[in-house]
This record gives C-alpha cells, sequence and structure tokens, in this order.
C-alpha cells in the first residue's frame, strides 16, 4: 500500500516525538528526508536497526534525529515501516511530518495504521471491534476538529478561492459540453490569468500555513468571567505585556483582545474577552455575546472567579457553559480572604489553581495546569495541529496541479487535458469540506448557463 | 378474465430507445424475449429532437456500438447530417451528432426487431406485475394476457401515467399522442417500488413552407464524415439538409413574460421536477432575464416531410402564445405551427433502488432502464437498455453480471452516477461528469467495450479479429516512433521553425517530435522514410497516446487505486444500522444504496473517509470469520 504518515507521539511538549512512515515506499520516503552520519540508506538497512543523522528539509538541517527500521512484516502495520524520533517541540515535529510528507507520503487517516495492521493480520480478529471503536472516535474528532477549522481564516480564504476555481470549471464545462449554445469561448490566456490569480491566493495561503499554526496562531485560548474578576490582569501577566486596560471599572473589556503566549512548548492564542454579565449597555452585551461564542470555539478556557466573593448568578452560568470543555479554573485574589463557595466548582472535576493576579502569583501554576491539560489528554492527529497540516497538504497538492495546467497551457496543451489538472485541483481543495466535484461543477454549469435545448 | 399467452425468458416493457436495445441484447444472447409497445407505430420513436449524440451522448453512442447494441448503426443508416462537435477543444471531447430522419429511424429498429431471432414484438400495455416472493414471475396486460416470465426490464419512457400540458389545457396521454400507461404504476407502488413525478418538455413543429430562410444563419454538416459505429461503412455516407440558427429578441420575451400566469407551471399545475439542462423558454427568460436574446435551432425532422423542429423553445404555455411568440421572430413571421410544444409529466423510479446492474434491490428479476430510472435523452436511455438486457440475459443463464466501472466508460459513469448519487431532475450526460475523460473518449470506445462484448457473445469473431489486429498495429507503430532516431538536418529544421517550434541541435525520437503541441504523426511522414501504410483511425490512436501520454499515465494510475477499492465487495445483504461504530448518517445513506463495494460506498455523499476505513476493518472481519468456520 502506499506510504503514509503522521506523529505517532502525543501533540503535546515532550522529550522525543516520533514519525511514523508506513507503506511500500516507507523507506524511499525516509531517505528522502534523513541523512544519516555513516552514509547508510533506509533502504539498505536491515529490519529492528537504527542510525543516528540528521533530517533535512532540501538543504536546510532541521533536527538531528535517529531513524529505525522495521521491515515487513515484522512491524506495528506488518508494512516496511521507518520511524524518525526527534526532539519533542512541536514546531519541528511539525516541519519534518510536512517534509515527510512533500516527499511522497499521505496523510494517515483515523486509525489508518491501526487499519493497516488489522488488514495485514498483525491484530487479531477478536480486536477487530477495538479497531473499529478507536477509528469511529478519531472520526468523530476529526469531523469535529473539521467542524472548528472551519471558523478560521485560512479556512474562509480557501473557499473563496475554491468558489473562484469551481468557476472556471464551470466555464470550462459549459464551453465544452454546450458547443452550440450561446457561451463565451474559453481562451487560453484568459483562463491562464484567472488561474494566476488563483495560484498566487494558494500560494499566499501556504505561505500562512508555513509560519506555522502552532508558532502564529497557538492553540486557541479564551479567558472569560465575571466583570471585575481580574481576567485582563490575568491575561497581561500571562502575556507580560500590558495591553488589556486595567481598570476598577466593571465591563472596561468590551471587545476581545488577543495575544501570543508561550508556554513551555506549547503555544497559546491567548485571548481576553469582556466580563460576563447581563447588560443592558448595547455595546457591552454585544462584548458578552462574543465572549460565549469564543468560549464555544476555543480549545482552551481559562474561567476567571473572584475568590473574595461568593458565587454569582453570572458565574453559575458560565460554570454551566463549562462542563465537557478543557478548562482550567482559576480562583483570583487569593490574597484577600477567601469566600467564594466550592459546591458547584467542585461538580466539574476540575482542580482550581489559586493565583494573585495583583501580586503575579500562582502563575507558574497556571503554567503547569496548561501542560498537564495538554499531555494527559490525547490530542494527537486528530488534534487542531493535524487537521490543520491535512489542510495544508490539500491546498500544496491544489497548487501543484495549477502549476502544472499553467505549463500546460503555455506548451500549447489542448484545454481537455487541462481540464482534468483543474479537476484535480479543486478535488484537493473540496476535501477540507467533503464535497463531491463532478456535483460542484455541473451545478456552476446550470446556475450560471442558459443551456440547453 | 385473464388467459394465458406463454411464456418468455425475459419481457421489456416499452419498445423506445430502452427498450429496444434492452429486447435485442437479451434476445441475441439466446433468451426467448417479449417486446411490448402500447403502439407498434411508436417503436424507437424520437419524440423530442430529431437528432442522435452530441457532447457526451455521442461517447454514448459509441460505446453502445462498441458492445454490440444498435444505436449507432442504425444513426449511421438514418442521418441526414452528421457533425463532429468540438472539434478544436481535444479528443476528449470531440462528440459525435447527426440529424436523423425521424420515419426512417423508426422503421430500422422496427424492422431490426422483427428480424431478430428469439424476439417476438407485441402492441400491448403492461397493467401489473407477478411477484412472488420477491421474485418476478409474470405479467398481466390490460387486455386480460397472463405471461410466464423469469425476468422483466421496464422502459417505460415518458409513457407512465403519462400527462401533457400545453397552457391551461391538460390530458392523460404519452409522448406524440400516444396512449399512456395507466396501470403499471399502481402494480410498482404496490410491490414496494418508489414512483417519482419528473417532467420534460418539447417545442413545437412548424411548417417548411411557413419559414423564411434566408435571414437566418445556415449551418451544414461535415465535409469528412465520421460514421457511429466502428462497423459501419463510411463512404455512402453523405449530408442531405441543412439546419438553421435564428434568434428571439425583446418582443419575443415581453409576449412570454406578460402571459406567465398561463402557463401550468407558473401557476403550479405541474408537480413533476423538470431537468435542469433542458429548460423551457419560459424558464430561460425568467431565469436568465438579462439575456437580450436566445438563439434556437431550426431542424429538418426528415426528408420526406415538411415538418421543423424549434430546438431551444420548448414551452409549456398556450397554443395561442406559442404562436405569438414564434412570430416575433426573424425568419418565423409567418410561421405555421403544426404540433404545438407541451410539457409532459410521468412517473419514474428512484435509481437508488437499484443495483449497478440495474435490476431492483427489492425484486429479483425486475430491471429498470431509461427515463424510469430518472435518466434523460435517447442515448442515455439507450445504454441503460443495453446493460439491463445483457444482465437479465445473464441472470436467467446464471452468469455472473455486468458491471461497467466509472474508468471503463461513459456507461459505467452514468449507471454509477444514477444507482450511488441517485437525481433530483432528469439526468443528462455531460462530459464534465467523467473523471476519467481523458481515456474514455469517443475514438477509443471500441478497444475499451469490443472485448466485453465479444466476450458476452455480443460482437462478431470477425469484429473481434479486426479490432484485435489494430490494436496490434496501434502498439507496433508507438513502439517504433519511440525507438527511431530522428537526426537534425537544414529541411527538418526549416520545417520545425516553419511550424513555430524549436528546431534540433542534436538527434531525438520521433515520438517526442510528435508531442510537440505544434506538430503531430501525419504532418512529419516526410521525416519518416520507412513509415508503414495504416489506417487513418490507427494514426490517430498512435498521435493521441503519444501527444497525451503524461496525462493518460496519470489518469491510468488514478484507475487502479479506484479499481482496488471496487474489487472489495460487500455482501448484498448488510444492515449497516449493526455495524459498530459507523456514524448514523453514514448507516442511513448506505442502508438507502446498499453499495456493491467498498469503492461505490465511498462515493455515497455523506460517507466519510473514516467510516470507508471502518468499513474495510468491518469487511476483514467478516472475512475472518467466515474463514475460521
Amino acid at each position: 500500500m502506499s506510504a503514509i504518515a503522521a506523529i505517532s507521539t502525543p501533540n503535546a511538549p515532550g522529550g522525543i516525538a516520533v514519525i511514523r512512515i508506513s507503506g511500500d515506499t516507507a523507506f524511499e520516503v525516509a531517505d528522502a528526508v534523513f541523512r544519516s552520519v555513516n552514509g547508510k540508506k533506509a533502504c539498505e538497512m536491515s529490519g529492528y536497526t537504527c542510525a543516528y543523522g540528521f533530517a533535512y528539509d532540501g538543504d536546510e538541517r532541521i533536527d538531528d534525529c535517529i531513524l529505525t527500521v522495521f521491515r515487513a512484516p515484522n512491524s506495528y502495520t506488518g508494512e516496511n515501516v521507518a520511524e524518525i524520533s526527534c526532539h519533542g517541540g512541536l514546531y519541528v515535529t511539525k516541519r519534518i511530518l510536512r517534509t515527510v510528507l512533500e516527499n511522497g507520503a499521505e496523510t494517515a487517516s483515523a486509525g489508518e495504521f491501526t487499519k493497516r495492521a488489522f488488514i495485514n493480520g498483525k491484530i487479531d480478529l477478536t480486536q477487530a471491534e477495538a479497531v473499529m471503536d478507536i477509528i469511529s472516535a478519531k472520526g468523530e474528532k476529526e469531523l469535529k476538529m473539521a467542524e472548528i477549522l472551519r471558523e478560521g481564516a485560512a479556512f474562509k480564504k480557501s473557499q473563496s478561492t475554491k468558489e473562484k476555481l469551481i468557476k472556471v470549471l464551470g466555464d470550462l464545462a459549459a464551453w465544452a459540453d454546450y458547443p452550440e449554445d450561446d457561451i463565451p469561448e474559453v481562451e487560453p490566456e484568459a483562463l491562464k490569468n484567472s488561474l494566476y490569480e488563483i495560484r498566487s491566493e494558494l500560494a499566499e495561503l501556504i505561505k500562512g500555513y508555513d509560519y506555522g499554526r502552532i508558532l502564529r496562531d497557538g492553540i486557541d485560548t479564551v479567558i472569560i468571567g465575571r466583570p471585575n474578576v481580574g481576567k485582563s490582569t490575568l491575561f497581561n501577566c500571562l502575556s507580560g505585556c500590558e495591553r488589556s486596560i486595567v481598570t476598577d471599572i466593571a465591563g472596561t473589556t468590551r471587545d476581545v483582545i488577543e495575544e501570543s503566549v508561550k508556554i513551555g512548548d506549547l503555544m497559546l492564542r491567548l485571548s481576553d474577552t469582556a466580563g460576563i454579565r447581563e447588560t443592558d449597555d448595547i455595546i457591552e452585551g454585544i462584548g458578552v455575546d462574543i465572549a460565549y461564542k469564543r468560549l464555544d470555539e476555543a480549545e482552551l478556557i481559562i474561567a476567571v472567579f473572584d475568590g473574595s466573593c461568593p458565587l454569582e448568578k453570572d458565574d453559575l452560568a458560565l460554570l454551566e457553559r463549562l462542563s465537557g470543555k478543557r478548562a482550567i479554573v482559576v480562583i483570583n485574589k487569593s490574597d484577600v480572604s477567601r469566600k467564594i463557595d466550592f459546591d458547584r466548582i467542585n461538580e466539574l472535576n476540575i482542580q482550581p489553581v489559586y493565583i494573585s493576579a495583583k501580586e503575579n502569583s500562582g502563575i507558574d501554576e497556571i503554567h503547569t495546569a496548561i501542560e498537564n491539560l495538554f499531555e494527559a489528554s490525547e490530542i494527537n492527529f486528530e488534534s487542531p495541529l493535524a487537521a490543520n497540516e491535512r489542510q495544508k497538504r490539500c491546498i500544496d497538492l491544489s497548487l501543484q496541479n495549477i502549476d502544472e495546467a499553467i505549463s500546460a497551457i503555455d506548451s500549447g496543451i489542448m484545454l481537455d487535458a487541462v481540464t482534468v489538472l483543474l479537476d484535480e485541483a479543486v478535488q484537493y481543495i473540496l476535501e477540507l469540506t467533503g464535497e463531491k466535484a463532478t456535483e460542484a461543477v455541473v451545478d456552476e454549469v446550470f446556475s450560471r448557463f442558459c443551456v440547453g435545448k | 378474465m385473464s388467459y394465458k399467452m406463454g411464456s418468455f425468458d425475459v419481457a421489456v416493457i416499452g419498445a423506445g430507445h430502452a427498450g429496444v436495445e434492452a429486447a435485442l441484447a437479451s434476445a441475441r444472447l439466446g433468451c426467448k424475449t417479449v417486446l411490448f409497445t402500447i403502439s407498434l407505430d411508436q417503436i424507437a420513436n424520437l419524440p423530442c429532437n430529431p437528432s442522435i449524440g452530441g457532447t457526451a451522448k455521442g461517447h454514448l453512442v459509441r460505446e453502445i456500438d462498441a458492445l454490440g447494441g444498435e444505436m449507432g448503426k442504425a444513426a449511421d443508416k438514418c442521418f441526414i447530417q452528421s457533425r463532429m462537435l468540438n472539434r478544436g477543444k481535444g479528443p476528449a471531447v470531440h462528440s459525435l451528432r447527426v440529424q436523423a430522419d425521424r420515419v426512417l429511424y423508426h422503421n430500422y429498429m422496427k424492422k431490426v426487431c422483427e428480424n431478430q431471432e428469439n424476439l417476438c414484438v407485441k402492441q400491448a400495455e403492461v397493467a401489473d406485475l407477478m411477484i412472488e416472493d420477491g421474485k418476478i414471475v409474470g405479467l398481466h396486460t390490460s387486455l386480460g394476457a397472463e405471461y410466464e416470465v423469469k425476468a422483466a426490464i421496464i422502459a417505460t419512457g415518458t409513457y407512465l401515467k403519462g400527462k401533457i400540458h400545453i397552457g391551461e389545457v391538460s390530458f392523460e396521454s404519452g409522448p406524440d399522442s400516444a396512449l399512456p400507461s395507466k396501470y403499471l404504476s399502481k402494480s410498482l407502488t404496490d410491490s414496494g417500488i418508489t414512483i417519482r413525478r419528473f417532467k420534460t418538455g418539447t417545442p413545437c413543429r412548424v411548417h417548411r413552407r411557413s419559414i423564411n430562410f434566408d435571414v437566418m444563419e445556415i449551418q451544414n454538416g461535415d465535409d469528412e464524415i465520421v460514421p457511429f459505429s466502428f462497423e459501419s461503412d463510411v463512404n455512402d455516407m453523405e449530408n442531405k439538409v441543412s439546419c438553421y440558427v435564428a434568434y428571439t429578441n425583446s418582443n419575443t420575451h415581453e409576449i412570454i413574460k406578460s402571459n406567465l400566469h398561463r402557463s401550468p407551471l407558473y401557476a403550479g399545475r405541474i408537480e413533476g421536477v423538470g431537468p435542469r439542462y433542458c429548460p423551457s423558454i419560459e424558464d430561460k427568460i425568467v431565469r436568465f432575464s438579462d439575456k437580450p436574446r436566445h438563439q434556437l435551432f431550426v431542424e429538418p425532422m426528415g426528408l420526406e416531410t415538411d415538418e421543423f423542429y424549434l430546438q431551444g423553445m420548448s414551452s409549456s404555455l398556450p397554443e395561442d402564445v406559442q404562436l405569438a411568440f414564434l412570430r416575433s421572430i426573424e425568419g418565423l413571421e409567418n410561421v405555421e405551427i403544426m404540433r404545438p410544444a407541451y410539457a409532459i409529466e410521468y412517473d419514474c423510479c428512484d435509481p437508488t433502488e437499484l443495483l449497478s446492474t440495474l435490476e431492483f434491490k427489492s425484486v429479483s428479476g425486475l430491471y429498470g432502464a431509461g427515463q424510469f430510472n430518472g435518466s434523460s435523452g435517447y442515448e442515455e436511455a439507450a445504454a441503460q437498455g443495453l446493460v439491463a438486457g445483457i444482465n437479465s440475459a445473464l441472470k436467467i443463464q446464471g452468469k455472473e453480471q455486468l458491471i461497467l466501472d466509472r474508468a471503463s466508460s461513459y456507461i459505467g459513469t452514468l449507471i454509477d452516477d444514477l444507482v450511488t448519487k441517485g437525481c433530483s431532475d432528469p439526468y443528462r450526460m455531460m462530459t464534465s461528469r467523467s473523471e476519467y475523460r481523458l481515456i474514455l473518449r469517443q475514438d477509443n470506445a471500441d478497444q475499451r467495450l469490443t472485448p466485453i462484448g465479444y466476450e458476452l457473445g455480443l460482437i462478431s469473431q470477425e469484429r473481434y479479429d479486426k479490432l484485435t489486429a489494430k490494436i496490434e498495429e496501434i502498439k507496433t507503430e508507438i513502439k517504433r516512433v519511440q525507438k527511431l532516431n530522428i537526426a537534425p538536418s537544414d529541411e527538418l529544421n526549416e520545417f520545425l521553425e516553419k511550424n513555430g517550434t524549436a528546431p534540433l541541435s542534436t538527434g531525438c525520437k520521433l515520438a517526442d517530435l510528435i508531442r510537440r503541441p505544434q506538430l503531430g504523426y501525419d504532418v512529419l511522414s516526410p521525416f519518416d522514410i520507412q513509415r508503414p501504410k495504416l489506417s487513418a483511425e490507427v494514426c490517430e490512436q498512435v498521435e493521441l497516446t503519444i501527444k497525451y501520454e503524461g496525462y493518460i499515465s496519470k489518469q491510468l494510475s488514478q484507475i487502479e487505486q479506484m479499481r482496488k477499492l471496487e474489487e472489495k465487495k460487500l455482501p448484498k445483504n448488510t444492515d449497516y444500522s449493526q455495524i459498530r461504530g459507523l456514524r448514523l448518517e453514514a448507516a442511513e445513506k448506505l442502508n438507502i444504496v446498499k453499495p456493491l463495494s467498498i469503492g461505490q460506498a465511498s462515493r455515497i455523499s455523506g460517507v466519510s473517509p473514516a467510516d470507508v476505513s471502518l468499513l474495510m476493518v468491518w469487511l476483514e472481519q467478516q472475512k475472518g470469520a467466515k474463514n475460521a468456520t
């Protein structure tokens, strides 16, 4: 079977991370990325042996690594498997995976290693149901992640490019399928211009991905709580700079303020929100709505409560929304006498962290709590980071096909062949949403052109 | 009162383009076949446009011919004008279309059916089906005749509960004033088959003497005619007529707009779903109101008639409105309507209730074909008819069913689209529906499908031998030009520069020169002295194979991937709601379609890649369990 690859260690900071490549061409892919110190190639190594060397992206050295070779059928999947162990930083690991994908491996889909192991008889038949449960659970998570990513700016941009591409294909399809109707001729030069435009949009998108979402965007984190519990002070503590306006007047932060914060190896995209409370102030009300929306979308929630007074109605409303979410409960104002009641907080099964944002104490505990949360929960390849990597891969392949199409037009290839390349380009972008290309193009033809007898 | 009228292997209900191909295929494969039609005078009628082929449809006709069907031969015998469309747009979209003589076409097909061994043609309305234990066993006609059958193919076209609408008037009718089929729908519904309502329409027929051709654009046939059938002799073919182009204007649009309230569609009297690709003129004017004019084609209906067909002007407006808007068109100021335009509603099935073999999942031995399956067009119908006919015969003979996959043909793509994705409006074939269209060209239909037709017994030994020889010649010649070294010479370089391409400094292979977009196989013959004498078809295949090599190999590898999944067969009676971990939406969709393979399952909308993975594991588990016992 064709080679697939994924990061097979949890997507969280650790000492080392492992990128697993499995399939008929696993060694060829590994050889394109890894160069051993002793000059031996993966293809030449025997099973169960390792080599020390470096992972390269083209000529650029990324990291020093160990390559482990498993020869079929003696591997987890029963196929040829190469495992690159690198230093566990998220950026490095992602970068190596990306290079592996660019050198002929496909992204492993939900539970695919396990599936292959099963199909190759490496896993007992009685375990089939367990395998199916894994695939099903991972598939669910993947779908959920895809939902979350749909809110992202990159995805939205890719959709507008997709529409342009479908429009081009609609032009081509109408022109080819309705030669007798009153349809504008498709001129190669004009087609090329549209493709250049699409091409530059896709390239722009990829450039965005190349900085690495983890570096640029990080984990989408929202600080939320009733007005004046100290959200903005905490935000400033975590981000290390004065950006949120901190005053004693409740309702100061009316919009969302964002900052990227590095915690260990994790990058948080931290946003401070307006305090949530029932309000008559229209503008503040909008801020509150935004805060709740952010809470629903966020990958991590830092909920802040005031330890110096009992829980209020707005606090209870917030607690209710936290259940089932990846959240940290922070009790602020530990410097003032503690009056908060814990019954409702304990129901959530989240160990609260006590801090004094004003005195900058307890911040390390928040760091530890966040790291624990991400290490403990197996976010692995269905994480937004990896889902993101898949998006990037799709856009990459789409771009490759557009490039091929442009050069085909340049060398005078007939448009029927060019169209097939564009079909493939749109297919990859459509993969992001699970739509089917021919349907989209046929719909486009009928909605835009007046064709038919 | 019922009386017995004998027993047959296969009964075909309806003798349109689907029914005729189905009956001929089944009879030719040795099954005792009966073909029922409501009127013998309507066999293979062309009730709408008098033409065969067109984009993607031309591909279908060539594929039907390559498999051993009749449509291509009939079109070659009865055409009065022939054109290859899309010549400048690349070989994948070249499409043949002919104007056919409607009466000749009917006569030809009727005669072929009458002369076919094993085939009885009968005028009768089939009223109900006899189904026992989920299996078709016989049928009754409206006169009470009972026929015992082992298989039946429903090819009722637009006859099934047909209802014609012209303005405020509507009446029960089949196409071209034939009687409708009144009873069969109920029998089908009673057997658990879902019946839906679609509609389509046709424009006016007008008298030749009332048309002023002088003010219209003329459209002539090709000088060099390409036949549909790989067996037809091109030498006795000629164009006999011209077609004409005219245009509507703002006046026409005004007349239509001010009478929209009299249209049954806009007044809500039509419940059937109409085709998107074949809008009526009132639809076009409403939906594309910014277009200042719409074109119409004026096409002769035959050699022995003065009727002309007005392509592009289908309508369900009242006859007086039709006359008024037609007379607003330049060249039709004095037009005389002979047959008014009409919309027709009819019953059809939901094709997702069919297997890829076109057999109903719920009734063994019962097949559907043509417009009854939700498609539209003569060619789409004939293609399905041929497959249904072949499969009913194979079934009776206890042989494996024929399933053409998407990579084999447009026929396979058409059927897969219908049974896997279903259709919400009448389905028309388009080249953009095929992801493998660089391989599925009309010029190589014989190489793709004739071996299958031969294997089935629908292609003669002689024809098969000819094809084998042709394929051999193509292969040998490709090898030769790939090996042949061409040295640079003044003469050659002058030729290359004249054609706008770079001269040679060192030698290269002839194939490399052929591949250059500015050049081709034929033009290089002066520099290829040992070139063998080969037929035009062989030369064409050599050139295309070389020019498109990169693209073709890319498509071939996609096909290989697709076929691997296609080979993973899913058990017929799977209850997908019982498969652990499958999402509810996926299980529901899978239970409706009941895909035959993992490949087909992956094409169902709402089935995710994770669902497909799950199915693969489940399938392995089932296999393993079977081996264990």
